[in-house]
C-alpha cells in the first residue's frame, strides 16, 4: 500500500459481494488518490467487473463499504454519478440511436437543472443553460476527437470511436474519477495506444482514473499502480514493475515476464485461461458479470 | 445505357416516350364515359366531364405525365424529380393502374358484369397500362440530388404555403369523400402518388425548406388546419374531423410515453376518460352529483389535473417495472377505470359516475358570450357546432403539439430518450429513471386529460364504453398505440397521420367493419416488415440518410436496418 499523504479519493475497504452461494468478489481493499492511474487486472471471471459495479452502485455489496472523497457512497447507480464517479462499459452501450452530441448531453444531466417546466417555457435561463450544456458537450467531442461527427447517429460510428465516445459520455458528468471497463477491448494497436493517450490526458484533466484491462501491455505503460484480482481476492498490489515480477501473479495470471515478446505473453495468457478454466470458478463467475449487468 | 440485364432493349428515351403517351391517354381517357347507367355512385356516364373516381385517374394521369415529361428533359419541369424519375415513374404509374382498375374492376362487381362497362373504361385500363410498361422498361436513374438552387427567402416560404394548401385540399377531399369506392381510390391514389413523390426527392427537398423555415411552417400547417370548417357547407365532415383532432392529440400524448420514453402503456385511453369525466363532471350535467357548473378554464384544469393525479397514482407502483410487465399492468388498469366507472352508478358503489348510463347532457360551451353550441356565420361561411369544436380543439392540439416539441427538444426529453435506448446506461450516466419515467407518464395523462375535457363537450355524454381496450370506434387504447407506431414514434406528425388515416379508414370503409381488426392487425405486420419505422421517420433516424458515410441514395425504407446491420457486422 503506498502511503500518500494527501486524503484518498475513492477508499473501498472490505468489499464482499455473494450472489447465493458464489462470492464474486471477497474482502477486497483498493485506494485511488487522487491524479492516479490505477489498474485492475484479473484473469476472466476474477470479479473486475463485479467490484466496478460495486463501486457505482449497480451493486450494493454484501459487506463492505466504499467511500468517495470521505463520504459513503449512497446505494443507486445515478446518485453514484451524482457524487462524482463516472464509468464506461465493457460491452458498449451507447444510446444507439441518438447522435454523437446527444449522447454527450446526456453525459452531462447531473450537472444541468433545467426542468419539464423551464423547457415548456423557454425562458431565458433555459436557453443560457442548453447552450452552455452544448457548448461543454462540443468542448468534449473536440478533446476526444469526435467533433467533426456531433450530428451522426452513435450506432453508425466505427467501434475506436464508439468507446471514445462512451468516455467523452463518461467525462460530461464533471467526474472526480472516472471507471473504465476494457477500454481498448477489440481495439487494434494504433486505436490502443490512442486510447493511452487519451487516458493521460484525462489525468491531466485533474481525473483519477480506474481502469479494468487484459492487454498487459496498455496497463503496465499507463498506471501508477496495479492491483490484481485472482477469484475474487486481492492477489498484490503495487507498481507494474513490483507486480510484473510478482512470483504469484506471474503464476496465477501473466506465466512468464513481459519483456520478451509479445507473442510469448499471448501464448502465456492461453495457458493462464485454461489454467483458470481447470481450476473451475472463473466461467461460472463471468456468465453471472454478464447477466447482473443488464 | 439503355437496359440492365433482364429486360428487353429498348432505348431509354423511347420508354419515356411510351409513357408519356400512356400517361396522356390516361388523363384523356377519363373524357369518355366509362359506363352508361349512373346507378355506380359518382356519375361515370358524362362525355367530356370527369367525375368521380375518374378525378382521381385524370389526376394521376397528370402527375405521371409530369413526371415523365422531367425524365425526358423538358425545361422548368426538372425540379420535380432532383432524386431521378425512374423509380417515382414506377410508382406514379401504378398509382393511375391501381385505380383505373379498382374503378372498372369496381363498376363491373357492383352493377353485375363487364357488359356494364362503356368503351371509354376498356380505353382507360388499356391506357394506364401501357405507363406502367413503359416506366419498367425504363434504367434506374436514381440519383444524389444536385445542390439546391437558392431561392429567395419569399419564394421558399410561399412554396411551403403553396405545399400546405395542396395538402389541405387532398386531406379535404379524403374526408369529404362520399362513398366507399371513392375512399378505397383516394387511398391508392394519394397513397402511391406520395410514394412516387417520396422517391422523385421532392418530398426531401420540401422537407429541407420546412426545416429552414420552421415558425412560417408551423404557422402554414395551423393555418391550413384552421381553415378546414370553411371549406365545408355542413356539419357532416366536421363532426368526422373534430373527432380525428381528438384521436389525434389522445395519440401524440401517447407519444411522449411511448415514442419518446419508450413505456409501453396499454391502458392509455383509461387518462381520456378521466379528464372526460372530470370535466363532464364539473361543468353543469343534470346528472352530475356536484352541483357546479365551473367555467371552462376551471373544467379543463380540473380534467387535466384528475388525469395528472390518476397517472401518478398508476405509475408511482407501477413504473418499476420494465417491459412487458409494464404493459400487461397498465392494461390491467386501463380495464379497471373501466369497470370502476361502471359500477360507480349508486347500486354497486357510490353514485358518481352514473354507471352505463354515464352523465348525459353535458352543456355546450358559451366561452365570452360565444355558444358553440349555435351556428355562426363568419365571413359569410356557417360555421356549425362540430366546427366551433373543431376549432377550439385545434388550439387544444396546437398546445399539444407545443409542449410534445419543447420537452422532446430539452434535457428532459434527452433523458427519456436516452432511457428508452438503454435504461442501465442512462442510470449510470446521472438520470434518475423512475422519476423521469413518472414525468413522462404523468406528462402524457394530463395531455390526455386535456383532450378529454374537449371531447366530454362534443360527445354530449361521457359513458364508460367510450373508453375501451379494443374496440371499432377511435380512439381506444390499441387504436392510440397502433396510430402512434404506423405514424411514426417519437415524431410530431407521424401520429396525426396515423390517426387521420386509423380514423378515416374505418368511417369511410363500412364493408370493413367485421374484419376491421383482422386487417388492421394484418397491416401493422406489413408495416412492421416493410417500414418498421413507421409511415414519418424520426428525425434522429432520418440522419442516417445523410450521413456522408452513407450511399447517397434516396431514402430506402430497407436502408436504416441494412446499415445499423453492416455497422454493427464491420465493428
Amino acid at each position: 500500500m503506498s502511503t500518500d499523504t494527501t486524503a484518498p479519493l475513492l477508499h473501498a475497504s472490505g468489499v464482499i459481494m455473494r450472489f447465493g452461494g458464489l462470492t464474486a468478489v471477497r474482502n477486497v481493499e483498493l485506494t485511488v488518490n487522487p491524479g492516479e492511474i490505477v489498474g485492475l487486472i484479473g484473469p476472466n471471471g476474477a470479479g473486475k467487473t463485479t467490484f466496478f459495479n460495486c463501486l457505482t452502485g449497480l451493486y450494493v455489496p454484501t459487506e463492505g463499504s466504499v467511500t468517495y472523497r470521505g463520504k459513503v457512497l449512497p446505494p443507486k447507480p445515478h446518485l453514484v454519478t451524482a457524487a462524482g464517479i463516472a464509468r464506461t462499459f465493457q460491452n458498449i452501450r451507447l444510446f444507439p440511436n441518438m447522435t454523437v452530441l446527444e449522447n454527450v448531453l446526456v453525459g452531462g444531466h447531473t450537472r444541468t437543472k433545467e426542468g419539464l417546466f423551464s423547457a415548456l417555457l423557454r425562458g431565458p435561463g433555459f436557453k443560457r443553460a442548453e447552450k452552455a450544456a452544448r457548448d461543454k458537450a462540443m468542448e468534449l467531442l473536440e478533446f476526444t476527437g469526435l467533433a467533426h461527427k456531433a450530428d451522426h447517429l452513435s450506432r453508425n460510428l466505427p467501434y475506436g470511436e464508439q468507446r471514445k465516445l462512451e468516455i467523452a459520455r463518461a467525462l460530461a458528468s464533471d467526474p472526480g474519477l472516472l471507471l473504465l471497463d476494457e477500454p481498448t477491448a477489440g481495439m487494434n494497436p494504433q486505436e490502443t495506444r490512442a486510447t493511452e493517450e487519451l487516458v493521460f490526458a484525462i489525468r491531466d484533466r485533474g481525473i483519477a482514473v480506474l481502469v479494468i484491462e487484459h492487454d498487459m501491455r496498455f496497463i503496465f505503460n499507463l498506471c501508477d499502480r496495479v492491483a490484481v484480482l485472482v477469484q475474487g481476492e486481492k492477489l498484490v498490489e503495487g507498481t507494474p514493475d513490483t507486480v510484473q515480477s510478482d512470483e504469484r501473479v506471474i503464476a496465477a495470471y501473466i506465466g512468464t515476464p513481459m519483456e520478451d515478446d509479445p507473442g510469448q505473453a499471448e501464448a502465456a495468457e492461453v495457458e493462464a485461461a485454461e489454467a483458470a478454466t481447470r481450476t473451475g470458478t472463473p466461467a461460472a463467475g463471468t456468465t453471472t458479470d454478464e447477466e447482473e449487468q443488464r | 445505357m439503355n437496359t440492365t440485364t433482364g429486360r428487353p432493349a429498348v432505348p431509354a428515351g423511347t420508354a419515356r416516350v411510351i409513357t408519356a403517351a400512356g400517361a396522356l391517354a390516361t388523363a384523356g381517357s377519363t373524357l369518355l364515359a366509362w359506363t352508361y347507367t349512373s346507378a355506380y355512385p359518382g356519375n361515370l356516364t358524362v362525355y367530356g366531364y370527369p367525375g368521380g373516381l375518374q378525378l382521381l385517374t385524370l389526376a394521376s394521369g397528370l402527375i405521371t405525365l409530369a413526371l415523365a415529361l422531367a425524365a425526358l428533359g423538358v425545361k422548368g419541369l426538372r425540379w420535380l424529380a432532383p432524386a431521378g424519375t425512374t423509380k417515382a415513374l414506377r410508382l406514379s404509374a401504378l398509382a393511375g393502374l391501381g385505380t383505373t382498375w379498382f374503378t372498372v374492376v369496381s363498376i363491373a362487381a357492383t352493377l353485375g358484369g363487364l357488359v356494364h362497362l362503356e368503351p371509354g373504361a376498356w380505353v382507360a385500363a388499356a391506357a394506364s397500362a401501357v405507363p406502367v410498361a413503359g416506366a419498367f422498361l425504363l434504367p434506374d436513374d436514381t440519383r444524389a440530388p444536385a445542390a439546391t438552387r437558392e431561392l429567395g427567402s419569399w419564394a421558399e416560404i410561399l412554396i411551403i404555403v403553396a405545399a400546405f394548401g395542396a395538402g389541405l385540399y387532398v386531406i379535404t377531399y379524403g374526408i369529404d369523400t362520399e362513398y366507399g369506392e371513392l375512399f378505397t381510390g383516394y387511398l391508392i391514389t394519394v397513397g402511391l402518388t406520395a410514394a412516387a413523390l417520396s422517391k422523385s426527392g421532392l418530398i426531401a427537398r420540401l422537407n429541407a425548406l420546412t426545416a429552414k423555415h420552421r415558425t412560417v411552417t408551423v404557422g402554414a400547417a395551423f393555418a391550413a388546419a384552421a381553415a378546414f370548417p370553411f371549406t365545408q357547407t355542413s356539419d357532416q365532415y366536421t363532426s368526422v374531423a373534430a373527432n380525428i383532432l381528438i384521436f389525434a392529440t389522445v395519440a401524440l400524448g401517447l407519444n411522449v410515453v411511448v415514442g419518446l420514453a419508450g413505456l409501453l402503456d396499454l391502458g392509455y385511453v383509461a387518462f381520456l376518460g378521466v379528464g372526460a369525466y372530470a370535466a363532464a363532471l364539473v361543468s353543469g350535467s343534470p346528472a352530475s352529483p356536484f352541483d357546479v357548473h365551473l367555467p371552462f378554464w376551471a373544467a379543463v384544469l380540473v380534467g387535466a389535473t384528475a388525469s395528472l393525479v390518476f397517472g401518478v397514482v398508476i405509475g408511482a407502483p407501477t413504473l418499476r417495472l420494465r417491459g412487458d410487465y409494464l404493459a400487461i399492468v397498465t392494461l390491467g388498469f386501463g380495464e379497471i377505470f373501466r369497470i370502476a366507472v361502471n359500477n360507480m352508478d349508486g347500486s354497486s358503489g357510490p353514485n358518481i359516475t352514473g354507471g352505463p348510463n354515464g352523465v348525459p347532457n353535458i352543456p355546450d360551451l358559451v366561452i365570452l358570450g360565444y355558444d358553440f353550441g349555435q351556428p355562426h356565420d363568419i365571413g359569410g361561411i356557417t360555421l356549425g357546432r362540430f366546427a366551433n369544436y373543431y376549432l377550439l380543439m385545434l388550439v387544444f392540439t396546437a398546445v399539444v403539439v407545443l409542449v410534445f416539441a419543447r420537452a422532446n427538444n430539452s434535457r428532459i426529453g434527452r433523458a427519456w430518450v436516452a432511457i428508452r435506448e438503454d435504461e442501465t446506461a442512462a442510470t449510470a450516466m446521472g438520470i434518475n429513471t423512475f422519476r423521469l419515467k413518472l414525468m413522462a407518464f404523468a406528462l402524457g395523462a394530463a395531455l390526455a386529460g386535456l383532450a378529454g375535457t374537449v371531447q366530454a363537450h362534443v360527445s354530449y355524454t361521457v359513458v364508460p364504453e367510450q373508453y375501451l381496450f379494443a374496440g371499432p370506434v377511435p380512439p381506444n387504447s390499441a387504436f392510440l398505440l397502433a396510430a402512434v407506431i404506423l405514424g411514426g414514434m417519437g415524431t410530431i406528425s407521424g401520429p396525426l397521420l396515423g390517426a387521420s388515416l386509423l380514423y378515416l379508414i374505418p368511417a369511410k370503409l363500412q364493408f370493413m367493419q367485421d374484419y376491421q381488426l383482422l386487417l388492421f392487425g394484418l397491416a401493422l405486420v406489413l408495416l412492421m416488415r416493410f417500414r418498421p419505422e413507421g409511415l414519418i421517420a424520426d428525425r434522429r433516424k432520418q440522419l442516417e440518410f445523410h450521413e456522408d458515410t452513407a450511399p447517397p441514395t434516396v431514402p430506402d425504407q430497407k436502408t436504416p436496418d441494412e446499415t445499423a446491420g453492416l455497422t454493427k457486422a464491420g465493428a
